[in-house]
Order: C-alpha cells, then structure tokens, then sequence
C-alpha cells in the first residue's frame, strides 16, 4: 500500500497518545513557541541546562496537533536528553525522520520536524544567535 | 436507494431525472487511475494499485475528455493571438475566444459579453473589484459587509483594501447551524455600507444563503453586492439576474473546466464606470504618450494576451454541464452529502458542521473525528487512495468560529457514487480503530 500507511505505526501512535516529557518545566532555562500552518499544529518546548552551560538536562513539551507532529515532539524530547546545544544546532531533519523510524509523506515533513525546528530556534534565540521571536513557523 | 422517508422531499423540490453516473464517469479518465506510487513523478506509475475515490472536488473538479479534446484542439488547429490578427488563425482565435464570453454569460445569465471578464480565478475577479473600485471609491467612515464564512478570497482582500483606504470591515455572523443570521445582517448593512461581498455556497459548512435577500438589503442602503460563486456555479443553476447581484465570480477549475481561468460577471452600468485593474495592449482604445482611452468591455479588464485556451475550453465546460442538466447535478450531489451525513451521522465521534440534513446544502460534507486530528485523517484516507481535504479550507477566521484549527472535508461531483461514499466511511472506521 502506500506510503502513508506506514507513517502511523505502533511506535508513533503510542507515543500520539501518551505522549512523554509532556508538561511544563518549572525551572526551564528556556522556553520557545511555534506551530506549523498546515495542520494547525502547535506546541511549547521548554529546555534545561545542566550548570554547565551547554548540556540539556531535560526537555518537556506541550502541544496540540496531529499525530506526526505531536508523536515527534515526544520522541524528540527523549532524544535530546545529554545532548549539548551544539549538537542540537547540527541536527536536521533526516534526523528526525530517523527517529521516528518511518517514510514520512513530503507534505507531512513540516508536522515532524516542528519540536525540532521550535527547540533549535529557542536554543539560538537563548544564546544571543537569533533575534527573539513570537514563534517559530515551518512555513518559510 | 430511495427511503420512504426521502423519497417526498426528492419528488416535490427535484423533478430532474437522476443522472446516469457510470455513464458520467466515462468522459473522465483520470477516474480511471490508479494512485499509492511514487508521488515526485507525476502521472500514473507502475506502483499505482489502489483506485482512486476522488473526494475533493470542492477544491478541484476533474475534466472531461472533451474539455480536454477542447484544448488539444485549440493547440492543434487554431493557435494565435486574437484581437490583433487578421490572418486566418488569428481570426479563428478571436472568434471563438469572445464567443466563450457570451457562453459563459447565458450560463450564468448575464445580459453578454459585456457583462463576463474572464480573469484568472475567483479570487483575481474578487481582487480585480477591490482595486479598480474599492480602493478608488471606498474611504474612512465607509462600510464593507462580508459573513464569517467567506473564503480568504474575499476575506484577506477586503480586509487589505480597508486598512488601505480607512473604511471598515464588518461581519454577518452565522448561527450554531451554520446558517447565516440574517437579524445581524439587517443591523450591519446601513448607510455607511458601500459593499456587500458575500459567499453564495460556503466552501466549509455547505451552507447557500440567500444571496437575492442580501442583494435587496444592499441596494435599499444603495451599495452594491458582491457574490463569491466559487461553490455554486459548478453544482447548481445560477442567475445573476434573478439573484440581483452587481458582481458575481466563479472558477474553471472547480466546474469540469481547466485552470487557470475565472469568470467575473459584472452589471454593465457599473463596469462602464469604474477604472481598469490592469494596464497594457489589448485594454486600450487610443494610445498617446500623455493619455490613453480605454477599451470597449469586457476587453477594458483583460489586458495583455488573455486566456485563450482556457476561455474557449471553458465554454466547452459549460455546454457539457448544461447538456447534462445543472438541476440534475444538484441533485445527485445533494443525495451523496445527504447519504454520507447520514452515515456520518450514526457516529457519536464525529462532528459535521453546517447546516442540518435535509436542508438546502451543497454537496460537500466537513467534519471531525474526536481521536484524529483531521490531518492524520486525510493521511489515512490516502492509503485507501481516498482524497479528501483537512486544514482550514481557507476559511481560518471560521474555523476559529468553529472552535477548531482543522477540518476534513469531503466534496462530491457528478461522477461520484454511493460507494464511493461507502469506501469513505469504511476508511473513516478504520483510522478510528488505528487510533482507538
Ligand atoms: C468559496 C470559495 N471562494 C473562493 C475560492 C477561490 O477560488 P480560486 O482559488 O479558484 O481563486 C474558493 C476555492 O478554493 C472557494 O471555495
């Protein structure tokens, strides 16, 4: 069949519907906004840092949206754990296409890759790279 | 199948007989695709193996073989520019280029080719009034009237047109049902109103509104009114006369005719008065270097090497739909919504918006699903090579009416039939399961 039916395995629906890290972090270091217009997606990406500086400590979300965009907002979180801002900065989407382990439609590239567009955005806005914005969309 | 509950409401408003569908279906043989392949190489493909259902007809009609044979031909045999030749081409071109401008003006009954500019969709005849007159005439202290379920076409356009020249936008409300309120209406429009811009058919909640109702209110307060056709010419008998409308636009694409093309209707009274949208060849009557005088109509609003093609395959459009009978069309396109409703219908989770079954509603059908996000529905839809719409439709503003960000949206046409509309919701049930 096509592709489509791929894109909502298992592993993506559970993580639709129990979705993890979701929440607010009290003590984020930073927080960041963004939806993508296509489907209305939108979501809240708040980040700590270790006292290092450098290393994300956690990460919670929420949001409201399909389940591409959510499921990878969940997945996202978990992965970014340990990783520092500048290894955040270097991912792209294939990464997390990756990580969600399935072909993911051309027009539904932009719901996947929003937690991670919104994460970087607020990493780089936090660190002085990008001027402050209201929020982060995917249409460019 | 006609219930004993359907069958007196079908006999006494349609007495049209119903439209041969399998018949139909054979002048359009992209129906006869297959889809699922590879989606970067466009056409059919080896790994297409699903039959197509094409839903999404609101957005897109398909085009029959003689449409297409229209074009084809136009290329083959008479290609030229018109207006400016009088080599045999050229005169062939333009013969049959203003030809397709009183076509498309009895289909809709305007007085002729005078009445009909053909622009390049709906939202270019919207945009093409808002310049040349709005932004001309209209200034602070000024009323636009426009309902809460216009389309981003007339929306976005009057909305840009009054910051520009001071004047003010207001909205009709519409009912829990989808409907218009039409106590709201009589309060909006007043003197300060200089214009009414109103969908005819809604493209999200299938609504009709009663358009020759807002055309009195407009002309007691001495404004004009505009109505969007985009959902009304392809699926219902229209007429601006009797409507009573001042500017009425529709789109090729959406009634069996090719892209690239709409019509503009347009009183001749007003059209003579008002100033061009766009300049340059074609549009002018006397050229000097300080002045130019403008054109006869409709040619003042084309300017440039027009639609040719598409004008004269549109009229092709026209005749195949009158042939096979514009009441009839309705018809059949009324029993599918009503049919899919009434499936619909028989769920707890899922929402449809608009107004209520058995009302007059346009063939299309918007609604969601609790668990799956409307997108991740149209997603599913496609495996079942299903192809339905989800987002907002264009219709952002009523979608936050609506209380939601998305809707999914299934629109018929003449060729769809009661198993297409079985498929649907066979697919339906089974994104609820892959969700529950
Ligand atoms: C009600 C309505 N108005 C206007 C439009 C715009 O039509 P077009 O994109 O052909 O200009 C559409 C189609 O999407 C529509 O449904």
């Amino acid at each position: 069949m096509s592709m489509g039916s791929d894109m909502y395995r298992q592993q993506i629906l559970d993580h639709y519907k129990n979705p993890r890290n979701y929440g607010e972090l009290d003590d984020a270091t930073f927080s960041h906004v963004g939806e993508n217009p296509l489907c209305g997606d939108a979501i809240r990406v708040d980040v700590k840092l270790a006292d290092d500086g450098e290393t994300i400590e956690h990460v919670s979300f929420e949001g409201d949206g399909c389940a591409i965009s959510q499921a990878s907002a969940s997945m996202f979180s978990g992965e970014l754990r340990g990783k520092t801002l500048e290894e955040l900065d270097a991912m792209d989407r294939d990464d997390v296409i990756d990580l969600l382990g399935v072909d993911i439609s051309p027009v539904r590239v932009k719901c996947a890759v929003l937690a991670e567009k919104v994460a970087q955005d607020g990493a780089a806005i936090y660190q002085g790279e990008k001027e402050d914005m209201d929020m982060t969309t995917t249409e460019e | 199948m006609l219930t004993l509950e359907t069958l007196p409401t079908v006999m006494s408003t349609q007495r049209a007989e119903s439209l041969d569908v399998e018949r139909v279906r054979e002048d359009f043989p992209i129906l006869d695709r297959q889809v699922g392949g590879d989606v970067s190489n466009p056409g059919a493909g080896p790994d297409d193996t699903t039959p197509l259902v094409y839903l999404d007809n609101g957005a897109t009609s398909q085009t029959p073989e003689r449409v297409i044979d229209a074009i084809s031909k136009y290329y083959r045999e008479y290609n030229a520019n018109v207006h400016r030749g009088v080599h045999h081409l050229s005169q062939e071109a333009s013969i049959a280029y203003e030809a397709a401008h009183d076509r498309l003006a009895e289909f809709v009954g305007a007085g002729g080719r005078e009445e009909m500019v053909f622009t390049k969709n709906t939202t270019e005849a919207m945009n093409l009034i808002a310049y040349s007159w709005g932004l001309e005439e209209l200034g602070p202290g000024d009323d636009v009237v426009l309902t809460e379920m216009e389309h981003h076409a007339s929306l976005v356009t009057w909305q840009q047109i009054a910051k520009r020249t001071g004047a003010e936008v207001k909205y009709i409300a519409i009912d829990d049902d989808g409907r218009l309120d039409m106590d709201h209406a009589r309060e909006l429009i007043g003197e300060d109103t200089e214009m009414v811009s109103v969908v005819h058919v809604s493209n999200v909640l299938g609504t009709v509104n009663p358009i020759a109702d807002l055309a009195d209110l407009a002309h007691e307060h001495d404004s004009y009114i505009f109505a969007d056709g985009a959902q009304a010419v392809p699926n219902r008998p229209v007429d601006v006369e009797e409507l009573d409308v001042d500017f009425y636009a529709f789109s090729g694409h959406k009634m069996c005719g090719p892209t690239g093309i709409g019509c503009l209707y347009g009183r001749k009274s007003i059209l003579e008065e008002i100033q061009p949208f766009l300049y340059g060849g074609d549009m002018i009557r006397k050229v000097t270097f300080e002045e130019s005088t403008w054109n006869e109509l409709p040619w003042k609003f084309e300017a440039g090497t027009p639609l040719i093609a598409q004008g004269v395959a549109l009229a092709e459009a026209a005749d195949y739909l009158e042939e096979i009978g514009m009441e009839r069309i309705q018809r059949h396109e009324t029993e599918l919504a009503d049919y899919a409703m009434e499936q619909l219908e028989g769920f707890d989770d899922i929402e449809i918006y608009g107004p209520p079954r058995g009302e007059d509603r346009s063939g299309l059908v918007s609604f969601n699903l609790d668990s799956v996000h409307a997108h991740d529905l149209a997603s599913i839809m496609n495996d079942y090579a299903v192809a339905i719409r989800a987002g907002d439709h264009c219709t952002q503003p009523l979608h936050e009416t609506l209380g939601t960000a998305a809707s999914a949206r299934a629109s018929f046409y003449l060729y769809n039939t009661r198993e297409e509309v079985d498929t649907l919701v066979e697919a339906i049930d089974s994104a609820r399961q892959l969700f529950a």
